[in-house]
């Protein structure tokens, strides 16, 4: 009886942990897929500029990091597993699932940091902004592993796996995409008001 | 206010002339064509969006 | 007032005999120590001269140094000498016959400006790099120690910007500005860069006073200057002259006939083409050829030859110039290579006159766009040729032979292919 209790009021906490960590997944996934068609030149056309591809990536990411911090609040929160209070942000630290959380948590320090320098862009060297923003590349597996590996839905709910399957499709079409495609100034080009 | 493209630094990316078509032109080969001249104030927050949305940060704005 | 050939003076070259090196014993036979002033006589000096650069953009020596002398930070003092006009040759003539004038005005600059550190940059020819090296070796008493550099041999690569970067462990293309060198250059000090011309007339000012400067050629611009002629039977000959002798008695006095020229050629090959009469009567002044829509630049004067066709010669200058450009500018990159491609069809016959809209629209687009000016000296050299030479462009347009079709290249355009550093 006590024990039903106990989990009953822990439950809410617990549900919304995982559902906004899903959804700050997903939200990423969609964020990485925008950000690599972003740089394409070749997807740019009249009625879809260059522009809107950049700044969905942009508001995509923050919707993204909201529901982020919303699933490591709600972590924090839930004592129905030990999640230390430093565990969202120093990796490794949390008893429950040591290794899956950490790399959720290592995810977390480097957006941070892409976050950051992103929102300070045209403060600092391009230089280093491309240079920290290449860590992305690594972002998205880290978060991948950890929705795999963390998550029990993705262990024992079917759609789990779906998500998880359509996600790795996604960024992988995404990515060869954009390392396959040149990416070249092109020569003679239409103007946006057209050659006068 | 005046805005004008380190020539180096652009790649013909042509994100600027989408933010700012009152102002910025593409030649035929995808480059900026600017005049120098001073913006008309109602252009300031449009060209300073393009300025910020340059994928290599080549559009530089001048005067306050 | 031109003056006759009696009263032109031999300045630079005063004393130089025959052909060879003036070495530093002769040098000082002629001129004498160097007299010992202060940085802020050396600059007051240069002001009352009214010493303009001498490297093309004619800006007052004088106040350059001063500038420079006042920058926040330790200045360099970089001494062009890459001469990278192929038609020009006065700076070479200036390194190979009196270079411990041009070494005096290192020194003086550099005790002007009170720079720690001193370069020469002349264009890789092993041979003149060893030769300076050899008499600078010879020198004492000089304030800061000149190293001379050999600048790989591009078009572009002697820009001032260009010099600065490569200086700075980059490539030889030019960098967008500002800042310009004065402000910062080489090790992101103030740099002060002259042409060695200007230098070398510097150590005859310092000596000679500004009176003596100013009391020949023109009022407001003072002085003699250095030209490179060239025209029918007369290949890159070197005169001093007096600023304000007009084009005509300058070639009188170098013997090179401008009577049959159809066109000629001020500046360099990013100067302007002048029809002869016209350029005939212009003094060789800044304001006279900027209100004539030339320029001094190099100091090149070139007179086509009769026999040589305006066209076909501005065309192989024009993928020469393209060929040249740095690669880092869209409209300069994209656009020489076009007004060349299109110069190359007018003069070989394979013209398709719908293309003349284009050509024209290609020259009013790409000037201006750059980091630096080569694709505005380039356009200017093509545009004024297509005026100048108008009869013969309307008969490569309209498909008619050309007069001097077969007729061996005249303007020399180097065929080395260099690196970047």
């Amino acid at each position: 009886m006590t024990v039903a209790t106990s989990t009953l009021s822990s439950a809410p906490l617990w549900y919304l942990t995982r559902s906004t960590g899903v959804i700050a997944f997903v939200l990423m996934t969609v964020t990485f897929a925008l950000g690599l068609a972003a740089t394409q030149r070749a997807l740019a056309s009249p009625s879809w500029p260059r522009f809107a591809t950049q700044q969905l990536h942009r508001n995509i990411s923050l919707l993204g990091v909201v529901f982020l911090l919303a699933h490591i609040i709600t972590t924090l929160a839930d004592t129905f597993v030990h999640v230390g209070w430093w565990a969202w942000i120093v990796p490794f630290a949390s008893g429950y699932k040591t290794a899956w959380v950490g790399l959720g948590t290592l995810a977390f320090d480097l957006l941070l940091v892409v976050l950051v320098t992103s929102l300070l862009r045209d403060r600092m060297p391009l230089r280093l902004w491309r240079a920290v923003h290449w860590t992305s590349y690594l972002v998205w597996p880290l978060a991948f592993l950890h929705f795999l590996k963390t998550g029990t839905d993705a262990a024992h709910g079917r759609w789990g796996l779906y998500l998880a399957v359509a996600s790795l499709i996604t960024v992988g079409v995404a990515a060869t995409a954009r390392w396959l495609t040149p990416n070249e100034p092109r020569g003679p080009v239409r103007s946006v008001r057209g050659v006068r | 206010m005046r805005i004008t493209v380190n020539p180096i630094d652009c790649k013909a990316h042509g994100v600027c002339a989408e933010m700012l078509p009152e102002w910025i032109e593409l030649d035929e080969w995808g480059y900026p064509i600017l005049d120098g001249e001073e913006l008309p104030a109602q252009l300031v927050a449009h060209a300073r969006r393009a300025a910020k949305a340059c994928p290599t940060l080549a559009v530089v704005l001048r005067g306050e | 007032m031109t003056p006759t050939r009696a009263t032109w003076p031999r300045r630079l070259f005063d004393g130089v005999a025959g052909e060879g090196l003036a070495d530093l014993d002769a040098h000082q036979a002629q001129w004498g120590a160097i007299p010992p002033l202060s940085p802020e006589q050396i600059i007051e000096v240069a002001e009352r001269s009214g010493l303009l650069g001498r490297g093309g953009a004619g800006f007052p020596t004088g106040r350059k140094m001063r500038t420079v002398a006042a920058g926040s930070r330790r200045a360099v003092v970089v001494a062009n000498g890459a001469e990278g006009e192929p038609a020009s040759a006065k700076d070479k003539l200036l390194l190979t016959r009196v270079p411990h004038l041009v070494f005096d005005g290192i020194g003086l600059a550099a005790r002007a400006v009170k720079a720690d550190e001193a370069h020469l940059v002349v264009h890789d020819n092993h041979r003149l790099a060893t030769t300076l090296r050899r008499q600078l070796a010879a020198r004492r008493g000089d304030p800061v120690v000149v190293q001379v550099h050999e600048l790989p041999r591009r078009y572009v690569a002697s820009e001032e910007t260009a010099i600065v970067h490569w200086l700075n462990g980059g490539e030889a293309k030019p960098t967008f500005t500002p800042p310009r060198p004065f402000e910062q250059g080489v090790g992101r000090r103030p740099t002060l860069i002259n042409n060695v011309e200007t230098l070398a007339h510097l150590a005859t000012v310092a000596r000679r006073g500004d009176e003596w400067f100013r009391a020949v050629g023109d009022l407001d611009e003072p002085g003699t200057l250095l030209v490179t002629l060239s025209g029918e039977g007369a290949d890159r000959r070197v005169a001093e002259v007096p600023t304000g002798t007009t084009i005509g008695a300058v070639a009188e006095r170098a013997r090179v006939d401008l009577a049959r020229s159809p066109g000629v050629l001020v500046g360099g090959y990013f100067g302007t083409w002048l029809p002869t009469d016209y350029a005939t009567q212009l003094p060789l002044t800044h304001r006279a050829l900027r209100s004539a829509g030339a320029a001094l630049g190099a100091g090149i004067i070139a007179a086509l030859p009769p026999d040589r066709c305006g066209v076909v010669e501005t065309a192989r200058v024009a993928s020469y110039l393209a060929a040249h450009n740095a690669g880092q500018c869209g409209p300069c990159l994209n656009g020489l290579p076009a007004i060349a491609g299109a110069l190359r069809a007018l003069a070989t016959g394979r013209w398709d006159d719908r293309q003349w809209p284009l050509l024209e629209r290609w020259l009013s687009v790409v000037p201006g766009r750059g980091a630096c000016r080569h694709p505005d000296g380039a356009v200017r050299f093509v545009a004024t040729a297509l005026s100048t030479f108008a009869a013969d462009v309307a008969r490569h347009r309209s498909g008619q032979l050309c007069r001097h079709a077969g007729a061996p290249a005249w303007l020399p355009v180097p065929s080395v292919a260099a690196g970047w550093r």
